[in-house]
């Protein structure tokens, strides 16, 4: 994992100092809320329904044993004792009180944590797969590269008043868990003919009201051009992204505007006044980050364990658990295991502090101290053995964490909605806890690969669009319904979801999604998942199932 | 009039005479010994009257305005400013980089409008280096800004070397 210097310490040192300040000139009146408000956004702060909601940063999703104990004791002393995973790989809290952030960011400076540009109109957390690092097959680690991203957009001068939030993504593995097409700028890793380090850039993809995948303005930016051509995107952005409308000021609708060809060549503009300059990445810089992110000490293991294979044969609860939520391992005899956090009855993504603590020990014990957070608001144990497994799965089963559902229908990705969120239109949360209890375990294991995202409102943190189904909170004259979408993916094959017709209400959810559950089940060929079965047969029977002849009955939104 | 401006770190009265939007020819007229600073459409239809005027003649840009409108004639300028429509917009800070760094410009350039103490270190950074701060801000508290961060990671116009490259 990254560690500190002295740079980076005084750097968070300094920010609590100003934020500290900037609340008090505020908390005296010496600060209106228009002009406090930017300040608090990128401190992670914003006034959420009930209270403020603190959205601390987890970069790239990396987590250590000691930090994860923070979070424990942040919940326990300014919350009401748990947090809430995100889809940036971030985790927030939902009761603190704003006197009390200031001193909440000096305990997360500690453990070399902190909430800077979580929010905002500025550059975000930078997000990666979650695998990175230990995934086989993978071009090259993208950690080093989200850490170097990282240090260049914390306190940019020049881009922390952009016309809207912007969001970035780096993935080095070959099957893309980090949804990298659907944000402002996607980097894809990877190695030219001479075995050259570089990305392919994307730019423009964003979900909310707009959804777009992104479109490609450089085929392979050789890795020590990074900064340079990021820093020229941004200045095009800052420049002409659009001032006058909140919903248009994304960089994808600039893009969109522009045309694709001419923002290339706006961006390749600007750039050749920065290429080659002082941004030009280093070979010291670059080993420097990635020494971070070296192996840890594996031990040389026979790929087989026999103490896995026993505990396979006699116990079908772990090996059901086995089957869904462990990953191949680039290292013989490691797996990575996946923590689901969606077991039916608590809120997707929610983490008391007590399971927070208890995670932190299992990676201690179990996996180097380090865990992961995963966009589909899950965790990550990364380094696992195979000989631990069976006693790493009884230990999970101690604290209600041994949800075997991950990748299934019920393992969704859920906003906190309408029973936090002062956006929603509509609760996210009731919703998710109807639809997983609408199913049992058999029947989510024949079903098979299936994502199921939930809005609570059009601005998407549930990734709606990018589910295979996708469950989107909408405002009916003051009523709750949810408009169903189908076909989304935020793999290598993004695809945006289409909206099947007239949406529904609360009750009704339920029955919707398992009538399109029998639809892909009676056509299925062997085999054949969800997405698959749907883009072959087009939305037409799906359609028919939900609304038969009666469609004329509802009024279109 | 006296403008409250902070230059160099500290409080220093300033004489310059910001002219509004709707600057015309008689209001520059009335004005022949005072120097002025003018909004960019009148800078570049009134040269002539400009050039023959004794004292000087600055240009302030509008947020949705770039140098390279004015980039000719940045030699023959003590001071470019450019306003903050409100604080929240973030365009005139690449306008000062470019300013710096593509065409090279040293004389001043001056903050106008909506400029608060909390943007008062980035807007250093990108090679702002006067400040006219909105009426209601306290200066004794602005002066503490420059000080918020003790180093930063980018490169900039104070610093051209990014922390990469020190560290």
């Amino acid at each position: 994992m990254y560690r500190y210097d002295q740079y980076d310490h005084q750097m968070l040192a300094d920010r609590i100092a100003q934020f500290r300040d900037q609340t008090q000139r505020f908390l005296a009146g010496q600060l209106s809320d228009a002009e406090f408000l930017p300040l608090r956004l990128q401190n992670g702060l914003y006034v959420q329904r009930l209270a403020p909601m603190l959205r601390v940063a987890i970069p790239y999703g990396m987590l250590s044993s000691t930090q994860m104990r923070k979070l424990a004791f942040i919940a326990d002393h300014f919350d009401k004792g748990y947090g809430h995973l995100t889809t940036r790989q971030n985790i927030q809290f939902n009761w603190p009180a704003l006197a009390d952030v200031p001193e909440i960011l000096a305990h997360l400076a500690e453990v070399e944590m902190h909430a800077i540009q979580t929010s905002g109109n500025c550059i975000r957390n930078t997000t990666t797969d979650q695998f990175a690092g230990v995934a086989v097959d993978e071009v090259e680690d993208a950690r080093a590269y989200c850490e170097i991203i990282r240090q260049w957009s914390t306190f940019h001068p020049e881009f922390a008043f952009l016309p809207r939030k912007f969001k970035i993504a780096v993935c080095g593995t070959q099957q893309d868990q980090a949804a990298t097409q659907v944000h402002d700028i996607g980097l894809y890793l990877l190695k030219n003919e001479n075995n050259e380090i570089g990305f392919r850039v994307l730019v423009g993809g964003g979900l909310g009201r707009t959804p777009v995948i992104g479109s490609e303005i450089k085929a392979f930016l050789p890795q020590e051009h990074l900064l340079s051509y990021l820093d020229a995107i941004l200045r095009v952005y800052n420049r002409e992204g659009r001032r006058d409308n909140k919903y248009k000021a994304r960089i994808k609708i600039l893009v969109k505007e522009t045309g694709t060809s001419a923002f290339r060549d706006k961006v390749e503009k600007e750039w050749q006044l920065l290429k080659d300059g002082p941004l030009t990445l280093t070979n010291a810089e670059l080993e420097r980050c990635r020494a971070f992110f070296h192996d840890p000490d594996y031990k040389a293991l026979p790929t087989q364990s026999s103490a896995l294979e026993n505990a396979l044969s006699t116990d079908v609860l772990f090996a059901s658990w086995y089957e869904q939520n462990t990953s191949a391992h680039k290292k013989p005899g490691y797996t990575i295991v996946t923590i689901c956090v969606k077991k039916t009855g608590f809120a997707p993504g929610d983490l008391d502090s007590d399971q927070m603590r208890f995670i932190a020990d299992l990676a201690e014990r179990y996996s180097f101290g380090e865990m992961r957070i995963t966009h589909t608001q899950n965790l990550v144990l990364a380094d696992v053995e195979k000989n631990e497994l069976y006693n790493l799965w009884q230990a999970l089963k101690t604290r209600d964490l041994e949800a075997d559902n991950l990748g299934l229908l019920s393992d969704m990705i859920c906003c906190p909605g309408g029973d936090f969120c002062s956006l929603a239109n509509a609760k996210s949360i009731p919703v998710a806890e109807a639809i997983q209890r609408r199913f049992s375990a058999q029947h989510l294991r024949e079903i098979g690969q299936l994502s199921l995202n939930i809005s609570g409102c059009m601005n998407a943190c549930g990734h709606h669009h990018v589910g295979n189904i996708g469950i989107l909170g909408v405002d009916k004259k003051g009523e709750e319904y949810f408009q169903i979408s189908l076909g989304g993916s935020a793999d290598h094959n993004a695809a945006l979801g289409k909206i099947v017709g007239p949406s529904f209400s609360q009750d009704e959810v339920p029955d919707v999604i398992d009538k399109i559950v029998n639809v892909y089940q009676q056509h299925k060929t062997p085999g054949e998942k969800f997405i698959n079965t749907y883009n072959r047969l087009g939305m037409e029977p799906f359609k028919e199932a939900l609304y038969g002849n009666k469609s004329d009955d509802h009024t279109t939104d | 009039m006296t403008t409250r401006l902070i230059k160099s770190g500290t409080l220093v009265s300033d004489n310059w005479v910001l002219l509004g939007a709707a600057t015309d020819r008689d209001a520059v007229a009335t004005m022949h010994d005072r120097d002025v600073i003018v909004p960019l459409s009148f800078w570049l239809s009134e040269q002539d009257l400009i050039s023959s005027r004794p004292s000087r003649t600055a240009v302030w840009l509008n947020s949705n305005e770039t140098p390279e409108a004015i980039a000719g004639s940045l030699d023959k300028l003590a001071l470019v400013a450019l306003n903050f429509p409100e604080f929240k917009d973030g365009r005139p800070y690449s306008s000062a980089r470019e300013l710096r760094q593509r065409f090279g410009y040293t004389g001043e350039i001056r903050a106008i409008g909506d400029v608060l103490r909390d943007q008062l270190f980035f807007m250093r950074r990108c090679g702002f280096d006067a400040f006219a701060l909105r009426d209601d801000q306290d200066i004794e508290i602005a002066l503490t800004a420059f000080n918020d961060f003790t180093d930063a990671y980018q490169p900039a116009i104070d610093q051209p070397l990014p922390l990469f490259r020190r560290r």
